[in-house]
């Protein structure tokens, strides 16, 4: 009876709803931060505000594929794209915050800092690594680089331990929601159980030959 | 104290967010009725969404204005203006997120209020809340007050030196080191009852300074700032201001302070020695292991655009004043 939404109709749809959901908290966020309306030190908050942002949307990012594949909602993967590419622009601007508003282009500073503090250098590096995958996220791209594509976009799961570890090593004393984000991408990483072994087997025995 | 003359750069007044404004920026948000991508899970930056739902403040402390000397060099001075003072706070009592103390400590009672100064003296005394007003003749001293995560307030405070309670009580020599506590009240303190809100630090909070640390004339026992009695978000009734070590060693709502002989056990130094020492002294050498101490960023008027980050002075640009009591120590060992 009741009438079926064709595939392309339930992508569009799922698109805008996560433009809208991604994008309209990061506009209002700057307006106020820019306004200073956003407490006493708007830098804290946009700093970690877009990093807290980036993990979520990285942790619903690699939801996607354990869902599609339980419920048979070959679909969803299309919007996979879009929510890392937002991933990636969340922790685009958590670094640029850093730069730009902490540092306030101290360059010195901040090669110091990454180079000097454990937490800021696996977070850069996993940053470098999600900055990759964007790029290679284009079409044109992705054919061209056929079977390493996949290597590389496999990375995705050593970019989510890296940056579970920025964050409970960044903060100074209260681990309880950093432990719970480490559940959080265990458990995700849990559904791969036999592609990351797999992954890891290979790793070893190319190294052993 | 200290002498600032402002730079061409620096925000002047009219630069100052209308109070108006600032106080209604939640409805800014609320106006706007939507969550975050931060907010799409439990997590400390979504705590502001959960927020949104939840009743304005019904309560706000009351506040009362003080008699006081006023700071000579206060014309000199660029302040951090009040609502970002009283906004803007690391006070775990009242939760972990820098503007939670404001949020949740505005039904804090101070009155009646107990200050025990007890210990290695020949003359213990109690003081009731009005003591803490009347006792001394008040003074107001501006100084600048260092975080050890690296930013800076210029705060105007009212209050008077430790130095002159403790010459009251009159310490024997036995007393080398003077130990202060907060209340416990994890009834109204709720950060004390709860382990995330309250940041899993060990409650309740303590501190200490070395004797000669706490006669220095710098070292300020406040019960006011900007006019008026402390708002409980910043330590009421009564806290330290020890203005040329980090913030943490400043602790709020004193209940006890204590003569004693040995080097006292201090709450940040438990949770983790290796980051927090017992002298905290500001030192740009020195670098706290999550942050370069070399710099900081002045917080005053200004939003995500305001170029405030500043060299910081050894001992907090204090130096002349203290540096002669830490002559002869290693303080890269003593940090």
């Amino acid at each position: 009876m009741n009438k079926k939404i064709s595939t392309a109709k339930k992508v569009l749809m799922l698109k805008v709803v996560i433009h809208l959901v991604a994008f309209l908290p990061l506009f209002n966020l700057y307006y106020l931060a820019f306004n200073d309306l956003l407490g006493a030190d708007p830098v804290e908050r946009v700093i970690h505000f877009t990093g807290i942002g980036a993990f979520n949307l990285l942790l619903v990012t690699l939801t996607i594929s354990p869902i599609a594949k339980k419920f048979k909602q070959g679909y969803l993967l299309q919007v996979r794209r879009l929510l890392g590419l937002y991933a990636f622009s969340y922790a685009f601007m958590h670094v640029l915050n850093f730069l730009a508003f902490d540092l306030q282009f101290a360059w010195w500073l901040f090669f110091n800092e990454i180079v000097k503090r454990p937490y800021i250098t696996i977070g850069m590096l996993a940053f470098v690594l999600v900055a990759a995958l964007a790029i290679t996220s284009l079409n044109s791209l992705k054919r061209k680089m056929g079977k390493s594509w996949q290597n590389l976009h496999n990375f995705s799961y050593l970019i989510v331990v890296l940056v579970a570890t920025h964050f409970y090593w960044s903060v100074k004393s209260e681990l309880i929601s950093p432990l719970f984000y480490f559940l959080l991408t265990m458990v995700l990483l849990g559904f791969r159980y036999k592609k990351i072994k797999a992954l890891l087997g290979s790793l070893f025995s190319k190294k052993l030959n | 104290m200290l002498i600032k003359t402002p730079k061409s750069s620096d925000l002047k007044e009219s630069e100052v967010t209308p109070e108006n404004v600032y106080l209604n920026r939640r409805d800014l948000l609320k106006g706007l009725g939507f969550l975050g991508a931060g907010a799409l899970l439990a997590n400390s930056a979504s705590a502001n969404a959960i927020d949104w739902f939840s009743k304005e403040e019904k309560v706000k402390f009351k506040t009362t204005p003080l008699k006081y000397q006023a700071d000579a060099n206060s014309n000199n001075l660029i302040l951090t203006p009040e609502n970002k003072v009283t906004t803007h706070n690391n006070f775990y009592e009242f939760g972990a997120q820098k503007q939670q103390p404001a949020e949740l400590s505005q039904s804090f009672k101070v009155n009646p209020w107990q200050l025990t100064i007890s210990g290695e003296c020949d003359n213990p005394i109690t003081l009731d809340y009005d003591d803490l007003t009347t006792m001394f003749a008040l003074e107001e001293r501006i100084y600048r007050l260092r975080c050890v995560e690296a930013w800076s307030m210029n705060i105007p405070w009212i209050g008077f030196s430790l130095a002159d309670l403790l010459k009251k009580v009159v310490p024997n020599s036995s007393a080398k080191y003077v130990f202060f506590e907060t209340l416990h009240d994890p009834i109204q303190m709720p950060g004390q009852a709860n382990r995330r809100l309250g940041g899993g630090i060990a409650y309740p909070y303590v501190e200490g300074l070395r004797i000669d640390e706490a006669m220095n004339p710098l070292t300020l026992l406040s019960v006011g700032l900007y006019g008026k009695t402390l708002p409980p978000q910043n330590g009421a009734p009564i806290r330290l201001v020890v203005p040329w070590k980090y913030g943490f060693k400043s602790i709020k709502s004193i209940v006890s302070i204590k003569l004693v002989s040995e080097q006292p056990q201090t709450t940040w130094h438990k949770l983790a020695a290796n980051e927090y020492g017992f002298y905290a002294n500001v030192n740009p050498k020195h670098d706290h292991p999550r942050w370069s101490q070399s710099s900081e960023r002045h917080i005053t008027s200004g939003g995500l655009f305001a170029r405030n980050r500043i060299k910081t002075l050894p001992f907090n640009g204090y130096g002349e004043q203290v540096a002669h009591l830490y002559k002869g120590m290693d303080l890269r060992k003593y940090y």
